[in-house]
């Protein structure tokens, strides 16, 4: 089966009737369900109709219109011809005008019908392409959700690259085992008699002072296997800025914060 | 802008195009040879040039506004150029004449894209020498591929034999004289 572009490819020949047998079938199946090929078709004859216009010069012979005004008057269609009778008497009593009414008003409910009619059939072309159209956004839709829900997809979070690394940091904590181990990069270096120091914050309740630590030079640090504060309910970690000797409370803005159950 | 003894010439815009299809829908036969003035020019033009035979081309035209007649609705006048819809209308069936085979293209079938407006003789005819303008800027080989494909009705495979280029060149250089023209006429 061909792809979108090889149909795209195709469609000047299709506007300049050049298809035929499986590919016509095959490219007129696509353009049902393409609403960008079917503008582009459009376009494409528009430019087919200029491309046309240069040959514009010669014009036909005067027997040509009137052979094609007699066609016409010989197959009058609507109510032009019984509105209009060309040279035809006019009657004088009103009674001739009762049927020529019935006829007329016959001629009026019939061309109202005529003009129902085709405003439907516009209402009905309008929604068929309303429905291709809502048809192609639905299969985009499910393409989508086929991506974001496969087993194999990666999120990959995309910064500026002028806005440098964050400091960042994973806990891996155990409640059975009161342990944690704590990784973190990125940390901005801390002034001389300064250390960070991990508050454990529990669901209601103040922070736990959990240890302090100063990072290396590359603003890495970590803190292995270490006692979590005894009797404290542990629900999010931050680390915060304080005196190396360590805090009782947070004195500090919070650096970074992270609670269980986020980033999972 | 009316002179002494003449009609008064006024712009022809949409809406005006509008009720003359809407004449002709209500059988007026003057709304027909009010068409037929307007736009026979474009369709003769187009179907002489295909045909290259004078009385082969007064049938075609003929048989284009008697369909158009029979059936105003195929044109859908919210949209296109009516200017622009005769001539692929007419070149299709000059096609189908010079091969001699049944009309393959319904004429409802035939939709355009709404585009330069050519309702206008002054400015159908600016249009028409900025037609001629682009096909002249073109080079050789890709003004010739069109004219063969559009005005001789050979197939890609045709012009590629009769050319001795490739069918993958034939294909790029109708599809880029097109896209040209769209350009330069945008």
């Amino acid at each position: 089966m061909k792809t979108h572009e090889q149909f795209a490819d195709d469609l000047a020949l299709y506007a300049l009737n050049e298809m035929s047998g499986t590919e016509l079938r095959e490219i007129k199946q696509h353009l049902d369900t393409c609403a960008a090929c079917r503008r582009e078709l459009q376009s494409l004859r528009n430019d087919l109709g200029l491309l046309g216009l240069s040959a514009v010069g010669p014009r036909p012979p005067v027997r040509s219109k009137e052979r094609l005004m007699r066609a016409i008057a010989a197959e009058p269609r609507g109510s032009s011809s019984a509105l209009s009778p060309v040279g035809a008497p006019r009657r004088t009593f009103w009674l001739a005008w009762v049927p020529a009414a019935i006829a007329l008003a016959a001629i009026i409910f019939a061309i109202g019908l005529k003009q129902t009619n085709r405003s439907l059939n516009d209402q009905l072309a309008e929604l068929r392409n309303r429905y291709n159209d809502q048809k192609i956004q639905l299969t985009q839709a499910q393409e989508h959700m086929r991506l974001l829900l496969a087993p194999d997809a990666v999120h990959v979070s995309l910064t500026p690259p002028k806005a440098g690394k964050q400091p960042n940091a994973t806990a891996i904590v155990s409640p059975s085992q009161n342990r944690m181990t704590l990784m973190a990069s990125n940390l901005p270096p801390v002034p001389p008699g300064k250390a960070y120091e991990l508050w454990v914050i529990p669901p209601q309740g103040a922070p736990v002072a959990a240890g302090v630590f100063k990072p290396d030079e590359h603003g890495n640090a970590m803190m292995l296997d270490h006692r979590m504060p005894a009797g404290v309910q542990a629900k999010t970690f931050a680390l915060t800025v304080e005196d190396e000797a360590g805090s009782d409370k947070p004195t500090s803005p919070i650096v970074i914060v992270g609670s269980m159950g986020e980033g999972q | 802008m009316g002179t002494t003894g003449t009609p008064e010439m006024h712009r022809a815009d949409a809406a005006d195009e509008m009720r003359l299809i809407a004449r002709i829908r209500a059988g007026e036969q003057q709304a027909m040879s009010e068409l037929y003035d307007r736009y026979s020019g474009v369709v003769y033009g187009v179907v002489l040039r295909v045909l290259q035979d004078a009385a082969a081309a007064e049938d075609v035209l003929q048989d284009i506004f008697l369909q158009l007649w029979r059936k105003p609705d195929a044109f859908d006048s919210s949209r296109g150029s009516l200017a622009a819809w005769l001539a692929v209308i007419a070149r299709h069936r000059a096609i189908d004449r010079l091969r001699q085979r049944r009309p393959e293209t319904d004429l409802e079938e035939v939709v355009i894209a709404s585009g330069t407006d050519l309702r206008d003789e002054t400015e159908r005819t600016l249009v028409i020498e900025k037609v001629r303008a682009v096909l002249a800027e073109m080079n050789d080989d890709q003004r010739k591929a069109l004219e063969l494909a559009y005005f001789q009705g050979l197939t890609h495979t045709e012009i590629a034999d009769k050319t001795g280029e490739p069918l993958g060149t034939i294909k790029t250089r109708i599809r880029s004289g097109l896209q040209l023209l769209r350009a330069k006429l945008a």
